[in-house]
């Protein structure tokens, strides 16, 4: 069932080269990492696309009527809906095509959502579509926050962390949970294909974009991307601290096409080399986010968090055959 | 346009819904059962399954997606059906604004059912009425023949490009869309050149270009951006300009249909039956319309000068028909099959009385609430209205101006 993808073979220059289709001007905070997931997955389009766009950041940042940043056709209609407003898209494609009514051999259908467009408010109409099998490539920008509202819990926010609904407080130590394994979830839909990625890792996050718009079918991108604001980082260092959560194993980089998970070289490094897994603290130090996390009574939560991340990772492992 | 020859099928109400919805090659269908609209979901599918319709049919996995997906689909230029009821519509509620927001003009049968809780399936109208201020248009049928030719004159409305506003078209759960009725229906190719083919405005971009108003990769469009304080207000200002201006788009579709079918609904707008000379009169929607022609027959029968007025177009509200069609009148019942709770009266009540208030000779008004959850409607209950509006009339004085009628107090 596994098939082939990408034959997408490309330089740094001529990567840089690729014409904008998510436009600069847009408003949102230095050290944006969504931002630069979507202008990197928009230089992966292949052909003719249409985006659609949950309610969330991304969504609010770049269409601030009158302007828009958005150099191709794109439609927002509500917060849990990007699964829906792609299978409303690709379902009149293909029979308006079918009509004659739509000249193009192909459109690409993306998706955007954030943690809370996905995990959580959006989860349904994602699994959904994935089950009816829509052509189309959903992408999760994870900054693991309800950003846009001002920093509250999702259920992709990490155990321990700081938000303003799951404060530090004097007896809950932030978040009680521990983060969704939403890609997880997604490869046990039997769907064609399933990645995660990471805005510190460009090349490995474009090519599987890419191949996520390629294959027929639904296709699922997990997107690491840290928010400055909401994380209490500094704007100049998104790119490195989305780094450290792969090499921490934090957020591990793998794909799955038809349920078979395969690392990515990122994290595929790690496996064969254990040594180079770093502590997750080196991660988490970064953030204000985890501050209150080093204070010596929260020390517990420490320890929890770094064995559910190597609990997690040798299971990935185990799945891909390298345990 | 000549009158066509045509065929009489015996359909119910969600079959006849079905049937229209075939003949208007609509491209795109997303939508999710519920009872009483089951019928039509199921109809349909077959249709697909069988080949004889050239549609996408997105079977959902809710009506919130029913909706979200309508909506994109339209932005990209298809002709979009759903259909629901009750629950399902209550929803869809977020997305009904989004789809009237976004200029969608989908259209959708709603199969009028009570809302829970407690949970019932029957009809009554609190489902559609509790959408009311959500910027669609709403048409509703008094039988199933004219379930059947309003969901073809509403995609003709709706895509009017005076109009571009999604439609919905009420039939009373239960009463219409599980009754078996003779139906007349056009010939495919009549219906198919009636409708057309789906057309959209074009719109000014981003960067000052004149585009079709639709998701198209050669034409780059944002539909559905941020839109505040200094725009938004603008856009709502559009929408209620564009709902003023459907009155005389559906009195016109309705006239051409007229000539094609030889069928009319009063002018479209309302139904005045028996309303010319008529003293006492009652305002209504729906189905009861039926019972209500029965009742003033047998009054006038016996000499009472009794009429109806029906609205077959709840919003855009056709005010000056109301206040044209009710001016001189003695005495005027309003029947509202939705309760609100807490309110002046139900929802037409509010409406009538609001907009006959200016006139000099305004009529004594009253409301009956009747209906909720499936009650039954019968003449003898009707017959009881017309009695108290007598009364009125002769005495001048409205004792009790809000009733519920047909139930134990
Ligand atoms: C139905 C609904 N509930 C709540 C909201 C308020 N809301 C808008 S965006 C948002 C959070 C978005 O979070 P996420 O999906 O993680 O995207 P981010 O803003 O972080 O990019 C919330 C709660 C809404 N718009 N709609
Ligand atoms: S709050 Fe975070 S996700 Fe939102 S625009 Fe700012 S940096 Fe980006
Ligand atoms: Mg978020």
């Amino acid at each position: 069932m596994v098939r082939s993808m990408s034959e997408w073979k490309f330089t740094s220059k001529e990567f840089t080269q690729i014409p904008e289709k998510f436009a600069s001007g847009h408003r949102a905070c230095a050290g944006c990492g969504p931002a630069v997931a979507l202008r990197l997955i928009m230089k992966a389009a292949r052909g003719p696309i249409i985006a659609t766009n949950a309610t969330g950041c991304m969504e609010v940042v770049s269409t601030i009527y009158p302007y828009t940043s958005w150099n191709i056709p794109w439609i927002h209609t509500a917060f849990e809906t990007a699964a829906a407003n792609a299978a409303g898209i690709e379902s009149a494609i293909k029979i308006l095509r079918k009509k004659g009514r739509i000249k193009d051999e192909h459109v690409d259908v993306v998706a955007f959502a954030g943690d809370g467009g996905t995990f959580d408010i959006g989860f349904q109409a994602l699994s959904g579509a994935v089950e009816r099998g829509h052509d189309f490539l959903y992408v999760l920008y994870d900054n693991e926050a309800y950003m846009n509202t001002g920093i509250q819990r999702s259920g992709g926010t990490p155990h321990g962390a700081w938000t303003t609904t799951s404060p530090a407080g004097k007896v809950i130590p932030g978040k009680a949970e521990h983060k969704k394994p939403i890609a997880d979830i997604m490869v046990a839909h039997e769907m064609p294909y399933v990645a995660t990625a990471n805005i510190a890792y460009w090349k490995d996050l474009v090519v599987k974009a890419r191949k996520g718009m390629e294959v027929n079918g639904p296709a699922f991108l997990h997107t690491f991307a840290p928010c400055p604001r909401g994380w209490r980082s500094e704007t100049g260092k998104s790119v490195e601290i989305a780094r450290l959560a792969t090499e921490t194993c934090v957020f591990p980089l793998w794909e799955a096409e038809y349920g078979e998970y395969k690392l990515s070289s990122p994290s595929k490094v790690i496996a064969l080399k254990p040594e180079k897994k770093k502590p997750v603290d080196v991660y988490l130090k970064t953030q204000g986010r985890f501050r209150h996390l080093f204070k010596p009574e929260n020390k517990q939560v420490l320890e929890d968090i770094q064995s559910e991340v190597d609990r997690r990772w040798q299971k990935l492992l185990k799945a891909c055959d390298m345990a | 346009m000549a009158k066509v020859e045509q065929k009489t099928v015996p359909l119910n109400g969600d079959n006849a819904v079905a049937l229209a919805v075939k003949q208007c090659d609509v491209d795109v269908v997303a939508a999710y059962p519920i009872t009483p609209q089951t019928i039509i979901v199921e109809k349909f599918s077959e249709y697909v399954a069988d080949g004889e319709v050239d549609t996408a049919f997105v079977c959902v996995e809710s009506e919130h997606t029913a909706m979200a997906c309508s909506i994109t689909a339209s932005a990209t230029g298809a002709r979009v059906f759903t259909a629901t009821a009750s629950a399902g519509l209550a929803l869809m509620h977020e997305m009904l604004g989004v789809a009237s927001g976004c200029r969608a003009p989908i259209v959708m049968s709603v199969v009028n059912r009570a809302l829970s809780a407690p949970i019932n399936i029957h009809c009554d109208h609190s489902d559609a009425m509790s959408e009311r201020d959500i910027g669609w248009l709403q048409i509703y049928a008094e039988n199933s023949q004219e379930a059947y030719d309003s969901i073809i004159q509403a995609f003709k409305i709706a895509e009017n490009l005076d109009v571009i506003l999604p439609t919905m078209v009420g039939l009373d759960g239960f009463v219409l869309s599980h009754t078996l009725e003779n139906v007349e229906v056009l010939p495919d190719q009549a219906v198919k050149n009636f409708v057309g083919t789906r057309q959209v405005p074009q719109v000014m971009n981003h960067k000052g270009d004149i585009v079709p108003f639709k998701l198209d990769p050669a034409n780059p469009l944002t539909i559905g951006p941020l839109d505040l304080h200094d725009y938004y207000f603008e856009h709502k200002r559009q929408q209620e300009e564009s709902m003023r201006k459907a009155l005389e788009v559906i009195k016109k579709v309705h006239a051409d249909y007229a000539k094609l079918s030889g069928r009319s609904y009063g002018n479209g707008l309302v139904e005045a039956y028996k309303l010319d000379d008529a003293e006492i009169a009652v305002v209504c929607i729906g189905s009861t319309a039926g019972t209500v022609k029965t009742v003033v027959d047998e009054l006038r029968e016996k000499g009472i000068k009794a009429g109806l007025l029906r609205l077959r177009t709840f919003r855009p509200l056709p005010v000056e028909d109301i206040v044209s069609n009710l001016a001189g009148k003695k005495a005027v019942a309003v029947m509202d099959r939705a309760c609100s709770f807490g309110g002046n009266g139900g929802p037409l009540f509010h409406e009538i009385r609001h907009s006959v208030y200016d006139l000099a000779d305004r009529p004594q008004l009253v409301n009956y609430i009747y209906g909720l959850g499936g009650r039954d409607i019968p003449p003898k209950l009707i017959n009881r209205i017309y009695s108290t509006l007598q009364k009125i009339a002769q005495t001048g004085q409205v004792d009790k101006p809000i009733q519920f009628l047909g139930l134990r107090e």
